[in-house]
């Protein structure tokens, strides 16, 4: 086990903990106003200070990691779900129209500049969390199906899938029961990097106002209504970024990792 | 080779309709009229009726769209809802600040980016490569806008180097450049701490490769072999990174754009997007997709010029 897996897994574990603790407790409720307690330092009562509208900004950070969590674990479960039946599909139609069809399709999201087609869905249905998943969900369609495609293909020569066929398995059953499993590392170390991503696209939406509508807390509306505050109080701003990238840093360490640890190649070449 | 660009340009054509077809499609869902939307909730339904006619929302929905793509063929892109200027003369007066705010990003990100992954490849394993690998993984998990805040606090309100936001127009360059400098270093930093890492891992993989002990056993140096064979042979994903990035920081400026009050594609798209002038957002994002495209198209026919293995492959 490496360095990055521990020091990813900590970082992940710390806001995955944070966010499963604010269902059951946060230092101050943040809905109640306190505003002759506004833009407080850090100190021992706030730990992490005050808003502008004398809000906890640790209890905000809790409850916030909640929503970053939530938007992107469904906007990769909605990658996943779609995304990998279809490059199993594709794999086991190698060469046809259809597999053609479903890479040609790819491509074409790929071409789509993500952020403006996010920007545009969730300015067409109404700014919220849900718009936020499906707009950021789209785009990790192409990458399951691609990667799970590119990695379902060598195993469909291997041997044991020659005999799984003379047994008189469907492909459906051969992709489902032989090649998934096989590809099933691959796709949670690509995960965690959507994870990431998707950590980075739901905080640009909801730092231009497109995602999660308050009062629900997410960090990157926190960082909006700090911008103009930066001067007189640049906690405000620095808190919530670092939360930004300590979580994405630890998503990415742990992605790395996961990856090196996984591929035996790598592996026999550190020993 | 005929061939091969034959079927690529085929490819190309087919993308292109079909992301014409999908994008126009996306904007017809778009619940709410413009035209109402223009002429707000006290309109006459007579002249709400004349004013769909006179934008043409009134025909059929494929006469519309190949109305819109011959439009496009010709350089006309329509006339925007908002702005009663067409669309082309808008495009046109905002990528003069996009382009060269890409050109810009680009440029930093590349400078700082090769000689980082160089460095880290030549000592792989040092501290000098652990300290750039942790730089980079810094800079994909900084968001850019964040930075940007950053950035402004520091420069503009701290030391007052630069201005907060605002364009002045290319009648100054100097002062042009300045204004596009904080903007390009937030969008360059996830860029260059990409382009670092595909810099790194590309020559590692070069470095390993015969031609270098060839080249060792010839008597070159560590040095010469490094810089004469490998960094060359290295360069080949990089461009491709670095025409995808292109693409990317055209439209991807969106927010930087927003953050410092700059007249780009990515506002123009935004603010359309916000008046419901569909005309613009409809014809600036295919503008983008074709961007993309068309790169994608030209890297790979240079990996085919470069490499003829891709070439029989088809």
């Amino acid at each position: 086990m490496s360095r990055s897996i521990a020091i990813g897994a900590t970082l992940t574990l710390v806001f995955l903990g944070l966010a499963a603790l604010s269902f059951i407790y946060t230092p101050y409720d943040i809905q109640s106003f306190d505003i002759p307690n506004k833009l407080h330092r850090p100190d021992a009562t706030n730990w992490l200070g005050t808003d502008h509208f004398g809000r906890d900004i640790l209890s905000m950070i809790m409850l916030g990691a909640r929503t970053s969590i939530a938007v992107a674990v469904l906007a990769v479960g909605i990658g996943i779900c779609i995304g990998v039946p279809l490059g199993l599909l594709a794999a086991a139609r190698r060469g046809s129209l259809l597999d053609e069809l479903i890479m040609r399709g790819n491509d074409l999201v790929f071409a789509f500049p993500s952020l403006v087609i996010a920007i545009l869905i969730t300015a067409i249905f109404g700014p919220s969390a849900i718009n936020a998943i499906i707009a950021i969900g789209i785009f990790n369609i192409p990458v399951f199906a691609r990667l799970s495609r590119g990695a379902a293909l060598p195993i469909w020569e291997r041997d044991f899938i020659l005999a799984a066929r003379v047994a008189g398995k469907s492909s459906l059953r051969i992709s489902i029961e032989h090649i998934l499993p096989n590809i099933t590392n691959l796709m949670i170390v690509q995960g965690t990097i959507q994870f990431s991503l998707g950590i980075l696209a739901e905080a640009a939406l909801s730092y231009i106002g497109l995602g999660a509508q308050p009062p629900t807390a997410s960090w990157g509306r926190m960082l909006a209504d700090a911008q103009t505050l930066t001067s007189i109080a640049p906690h405000t701003a620095l808190i919530p970024g670092m939360a930004i990238v300590l979580m994405v840093l630890g998503l990415n360490l742990l992605g790395d990792g996961l990856r090196d640890w996984l591929d035996p190649r790598i592996r026999i070449a550190r020993t | 080779m005929i061939r091969y660009i034959a079927s690529r340009l085929l490819s190309l054509t087919l993308s292109l309709i079909a992301a014409s077809i999908v994008i126009f499609a996306v904007i017809e869902v778009i619940p709410g009229d413009p035209a109402a939307f223009m002429l707000g909730v006290n309109a006459r339904p007579d002249t709400l009726l004349a004013l769909r006619d006179q934008m043409g929302l009134n025909d059929p929905l494929p006469l519309r769209y190949f109305a819109w793509v011959t439009g496009m063929l010709t350089g006309d892109f329509g006339i925007s809802w908002t702005y009663k200027t067409p669309v082309a003369e808008l495009v046109n007066d905002r990528i003069w600040v996009s382009l060269p705010l890409a050109i810009y990003a680009l440029f930093l990100s590349t400078i700082i980016a090769f000689p980082a992954g160089i460095i880290a490849a030549s000592r792989r394993g040092g501290m000098g490569d652990v300290s750039i690998m942790g730089a980079t993984q810094l800079g994909v998990a900084i968001p850019n806008f964040w930075f940007a805040m950053i950035l402004v606090l520091i420069f503009a309100i701290k030391l007052r180097w630069f201005s907060a936001g605002g364009f002045p127009g290319w009648d100054t360059p100097l002062l042009a450049i300045k204004s596009l400098t904080l903007p390009a270093i937030a969008l360059a930093l996830p860029q260059a701490a990409i382009l670092a890492r595909v810099m790194r891992s590309s020559l590692l993989d070069n470095l390993g490769e015969d031609y270098i002990r060839t080249a060792r056993a010839k008597g070159l140096t560590r040095r010469q072999a490094l810089w004469r064979h490998a960094v060359r042979n290295a360069l080949i994903p990089v461009l491709t990174i670095i025409g995808l990035q292109f693409s990317f920081l055209l439209a991807g400026g969106i927010i930087i754009e927003q953050i410092f009050f700059l007249p780009g594609l990515g506002r123009l798209i935004f603010q359309s997007i916000s008046a419901r002038d569909l005309i613009v957002v409809e014809s600036v994002v295919m503008l983008l997709v074709f961007v993309v495209i068309v790169v994608n198209f030209a890297v790979d026919l240079a990996y085919a010029v470069v490499d003829p293995r891709l070439r029989s492959r088809t």
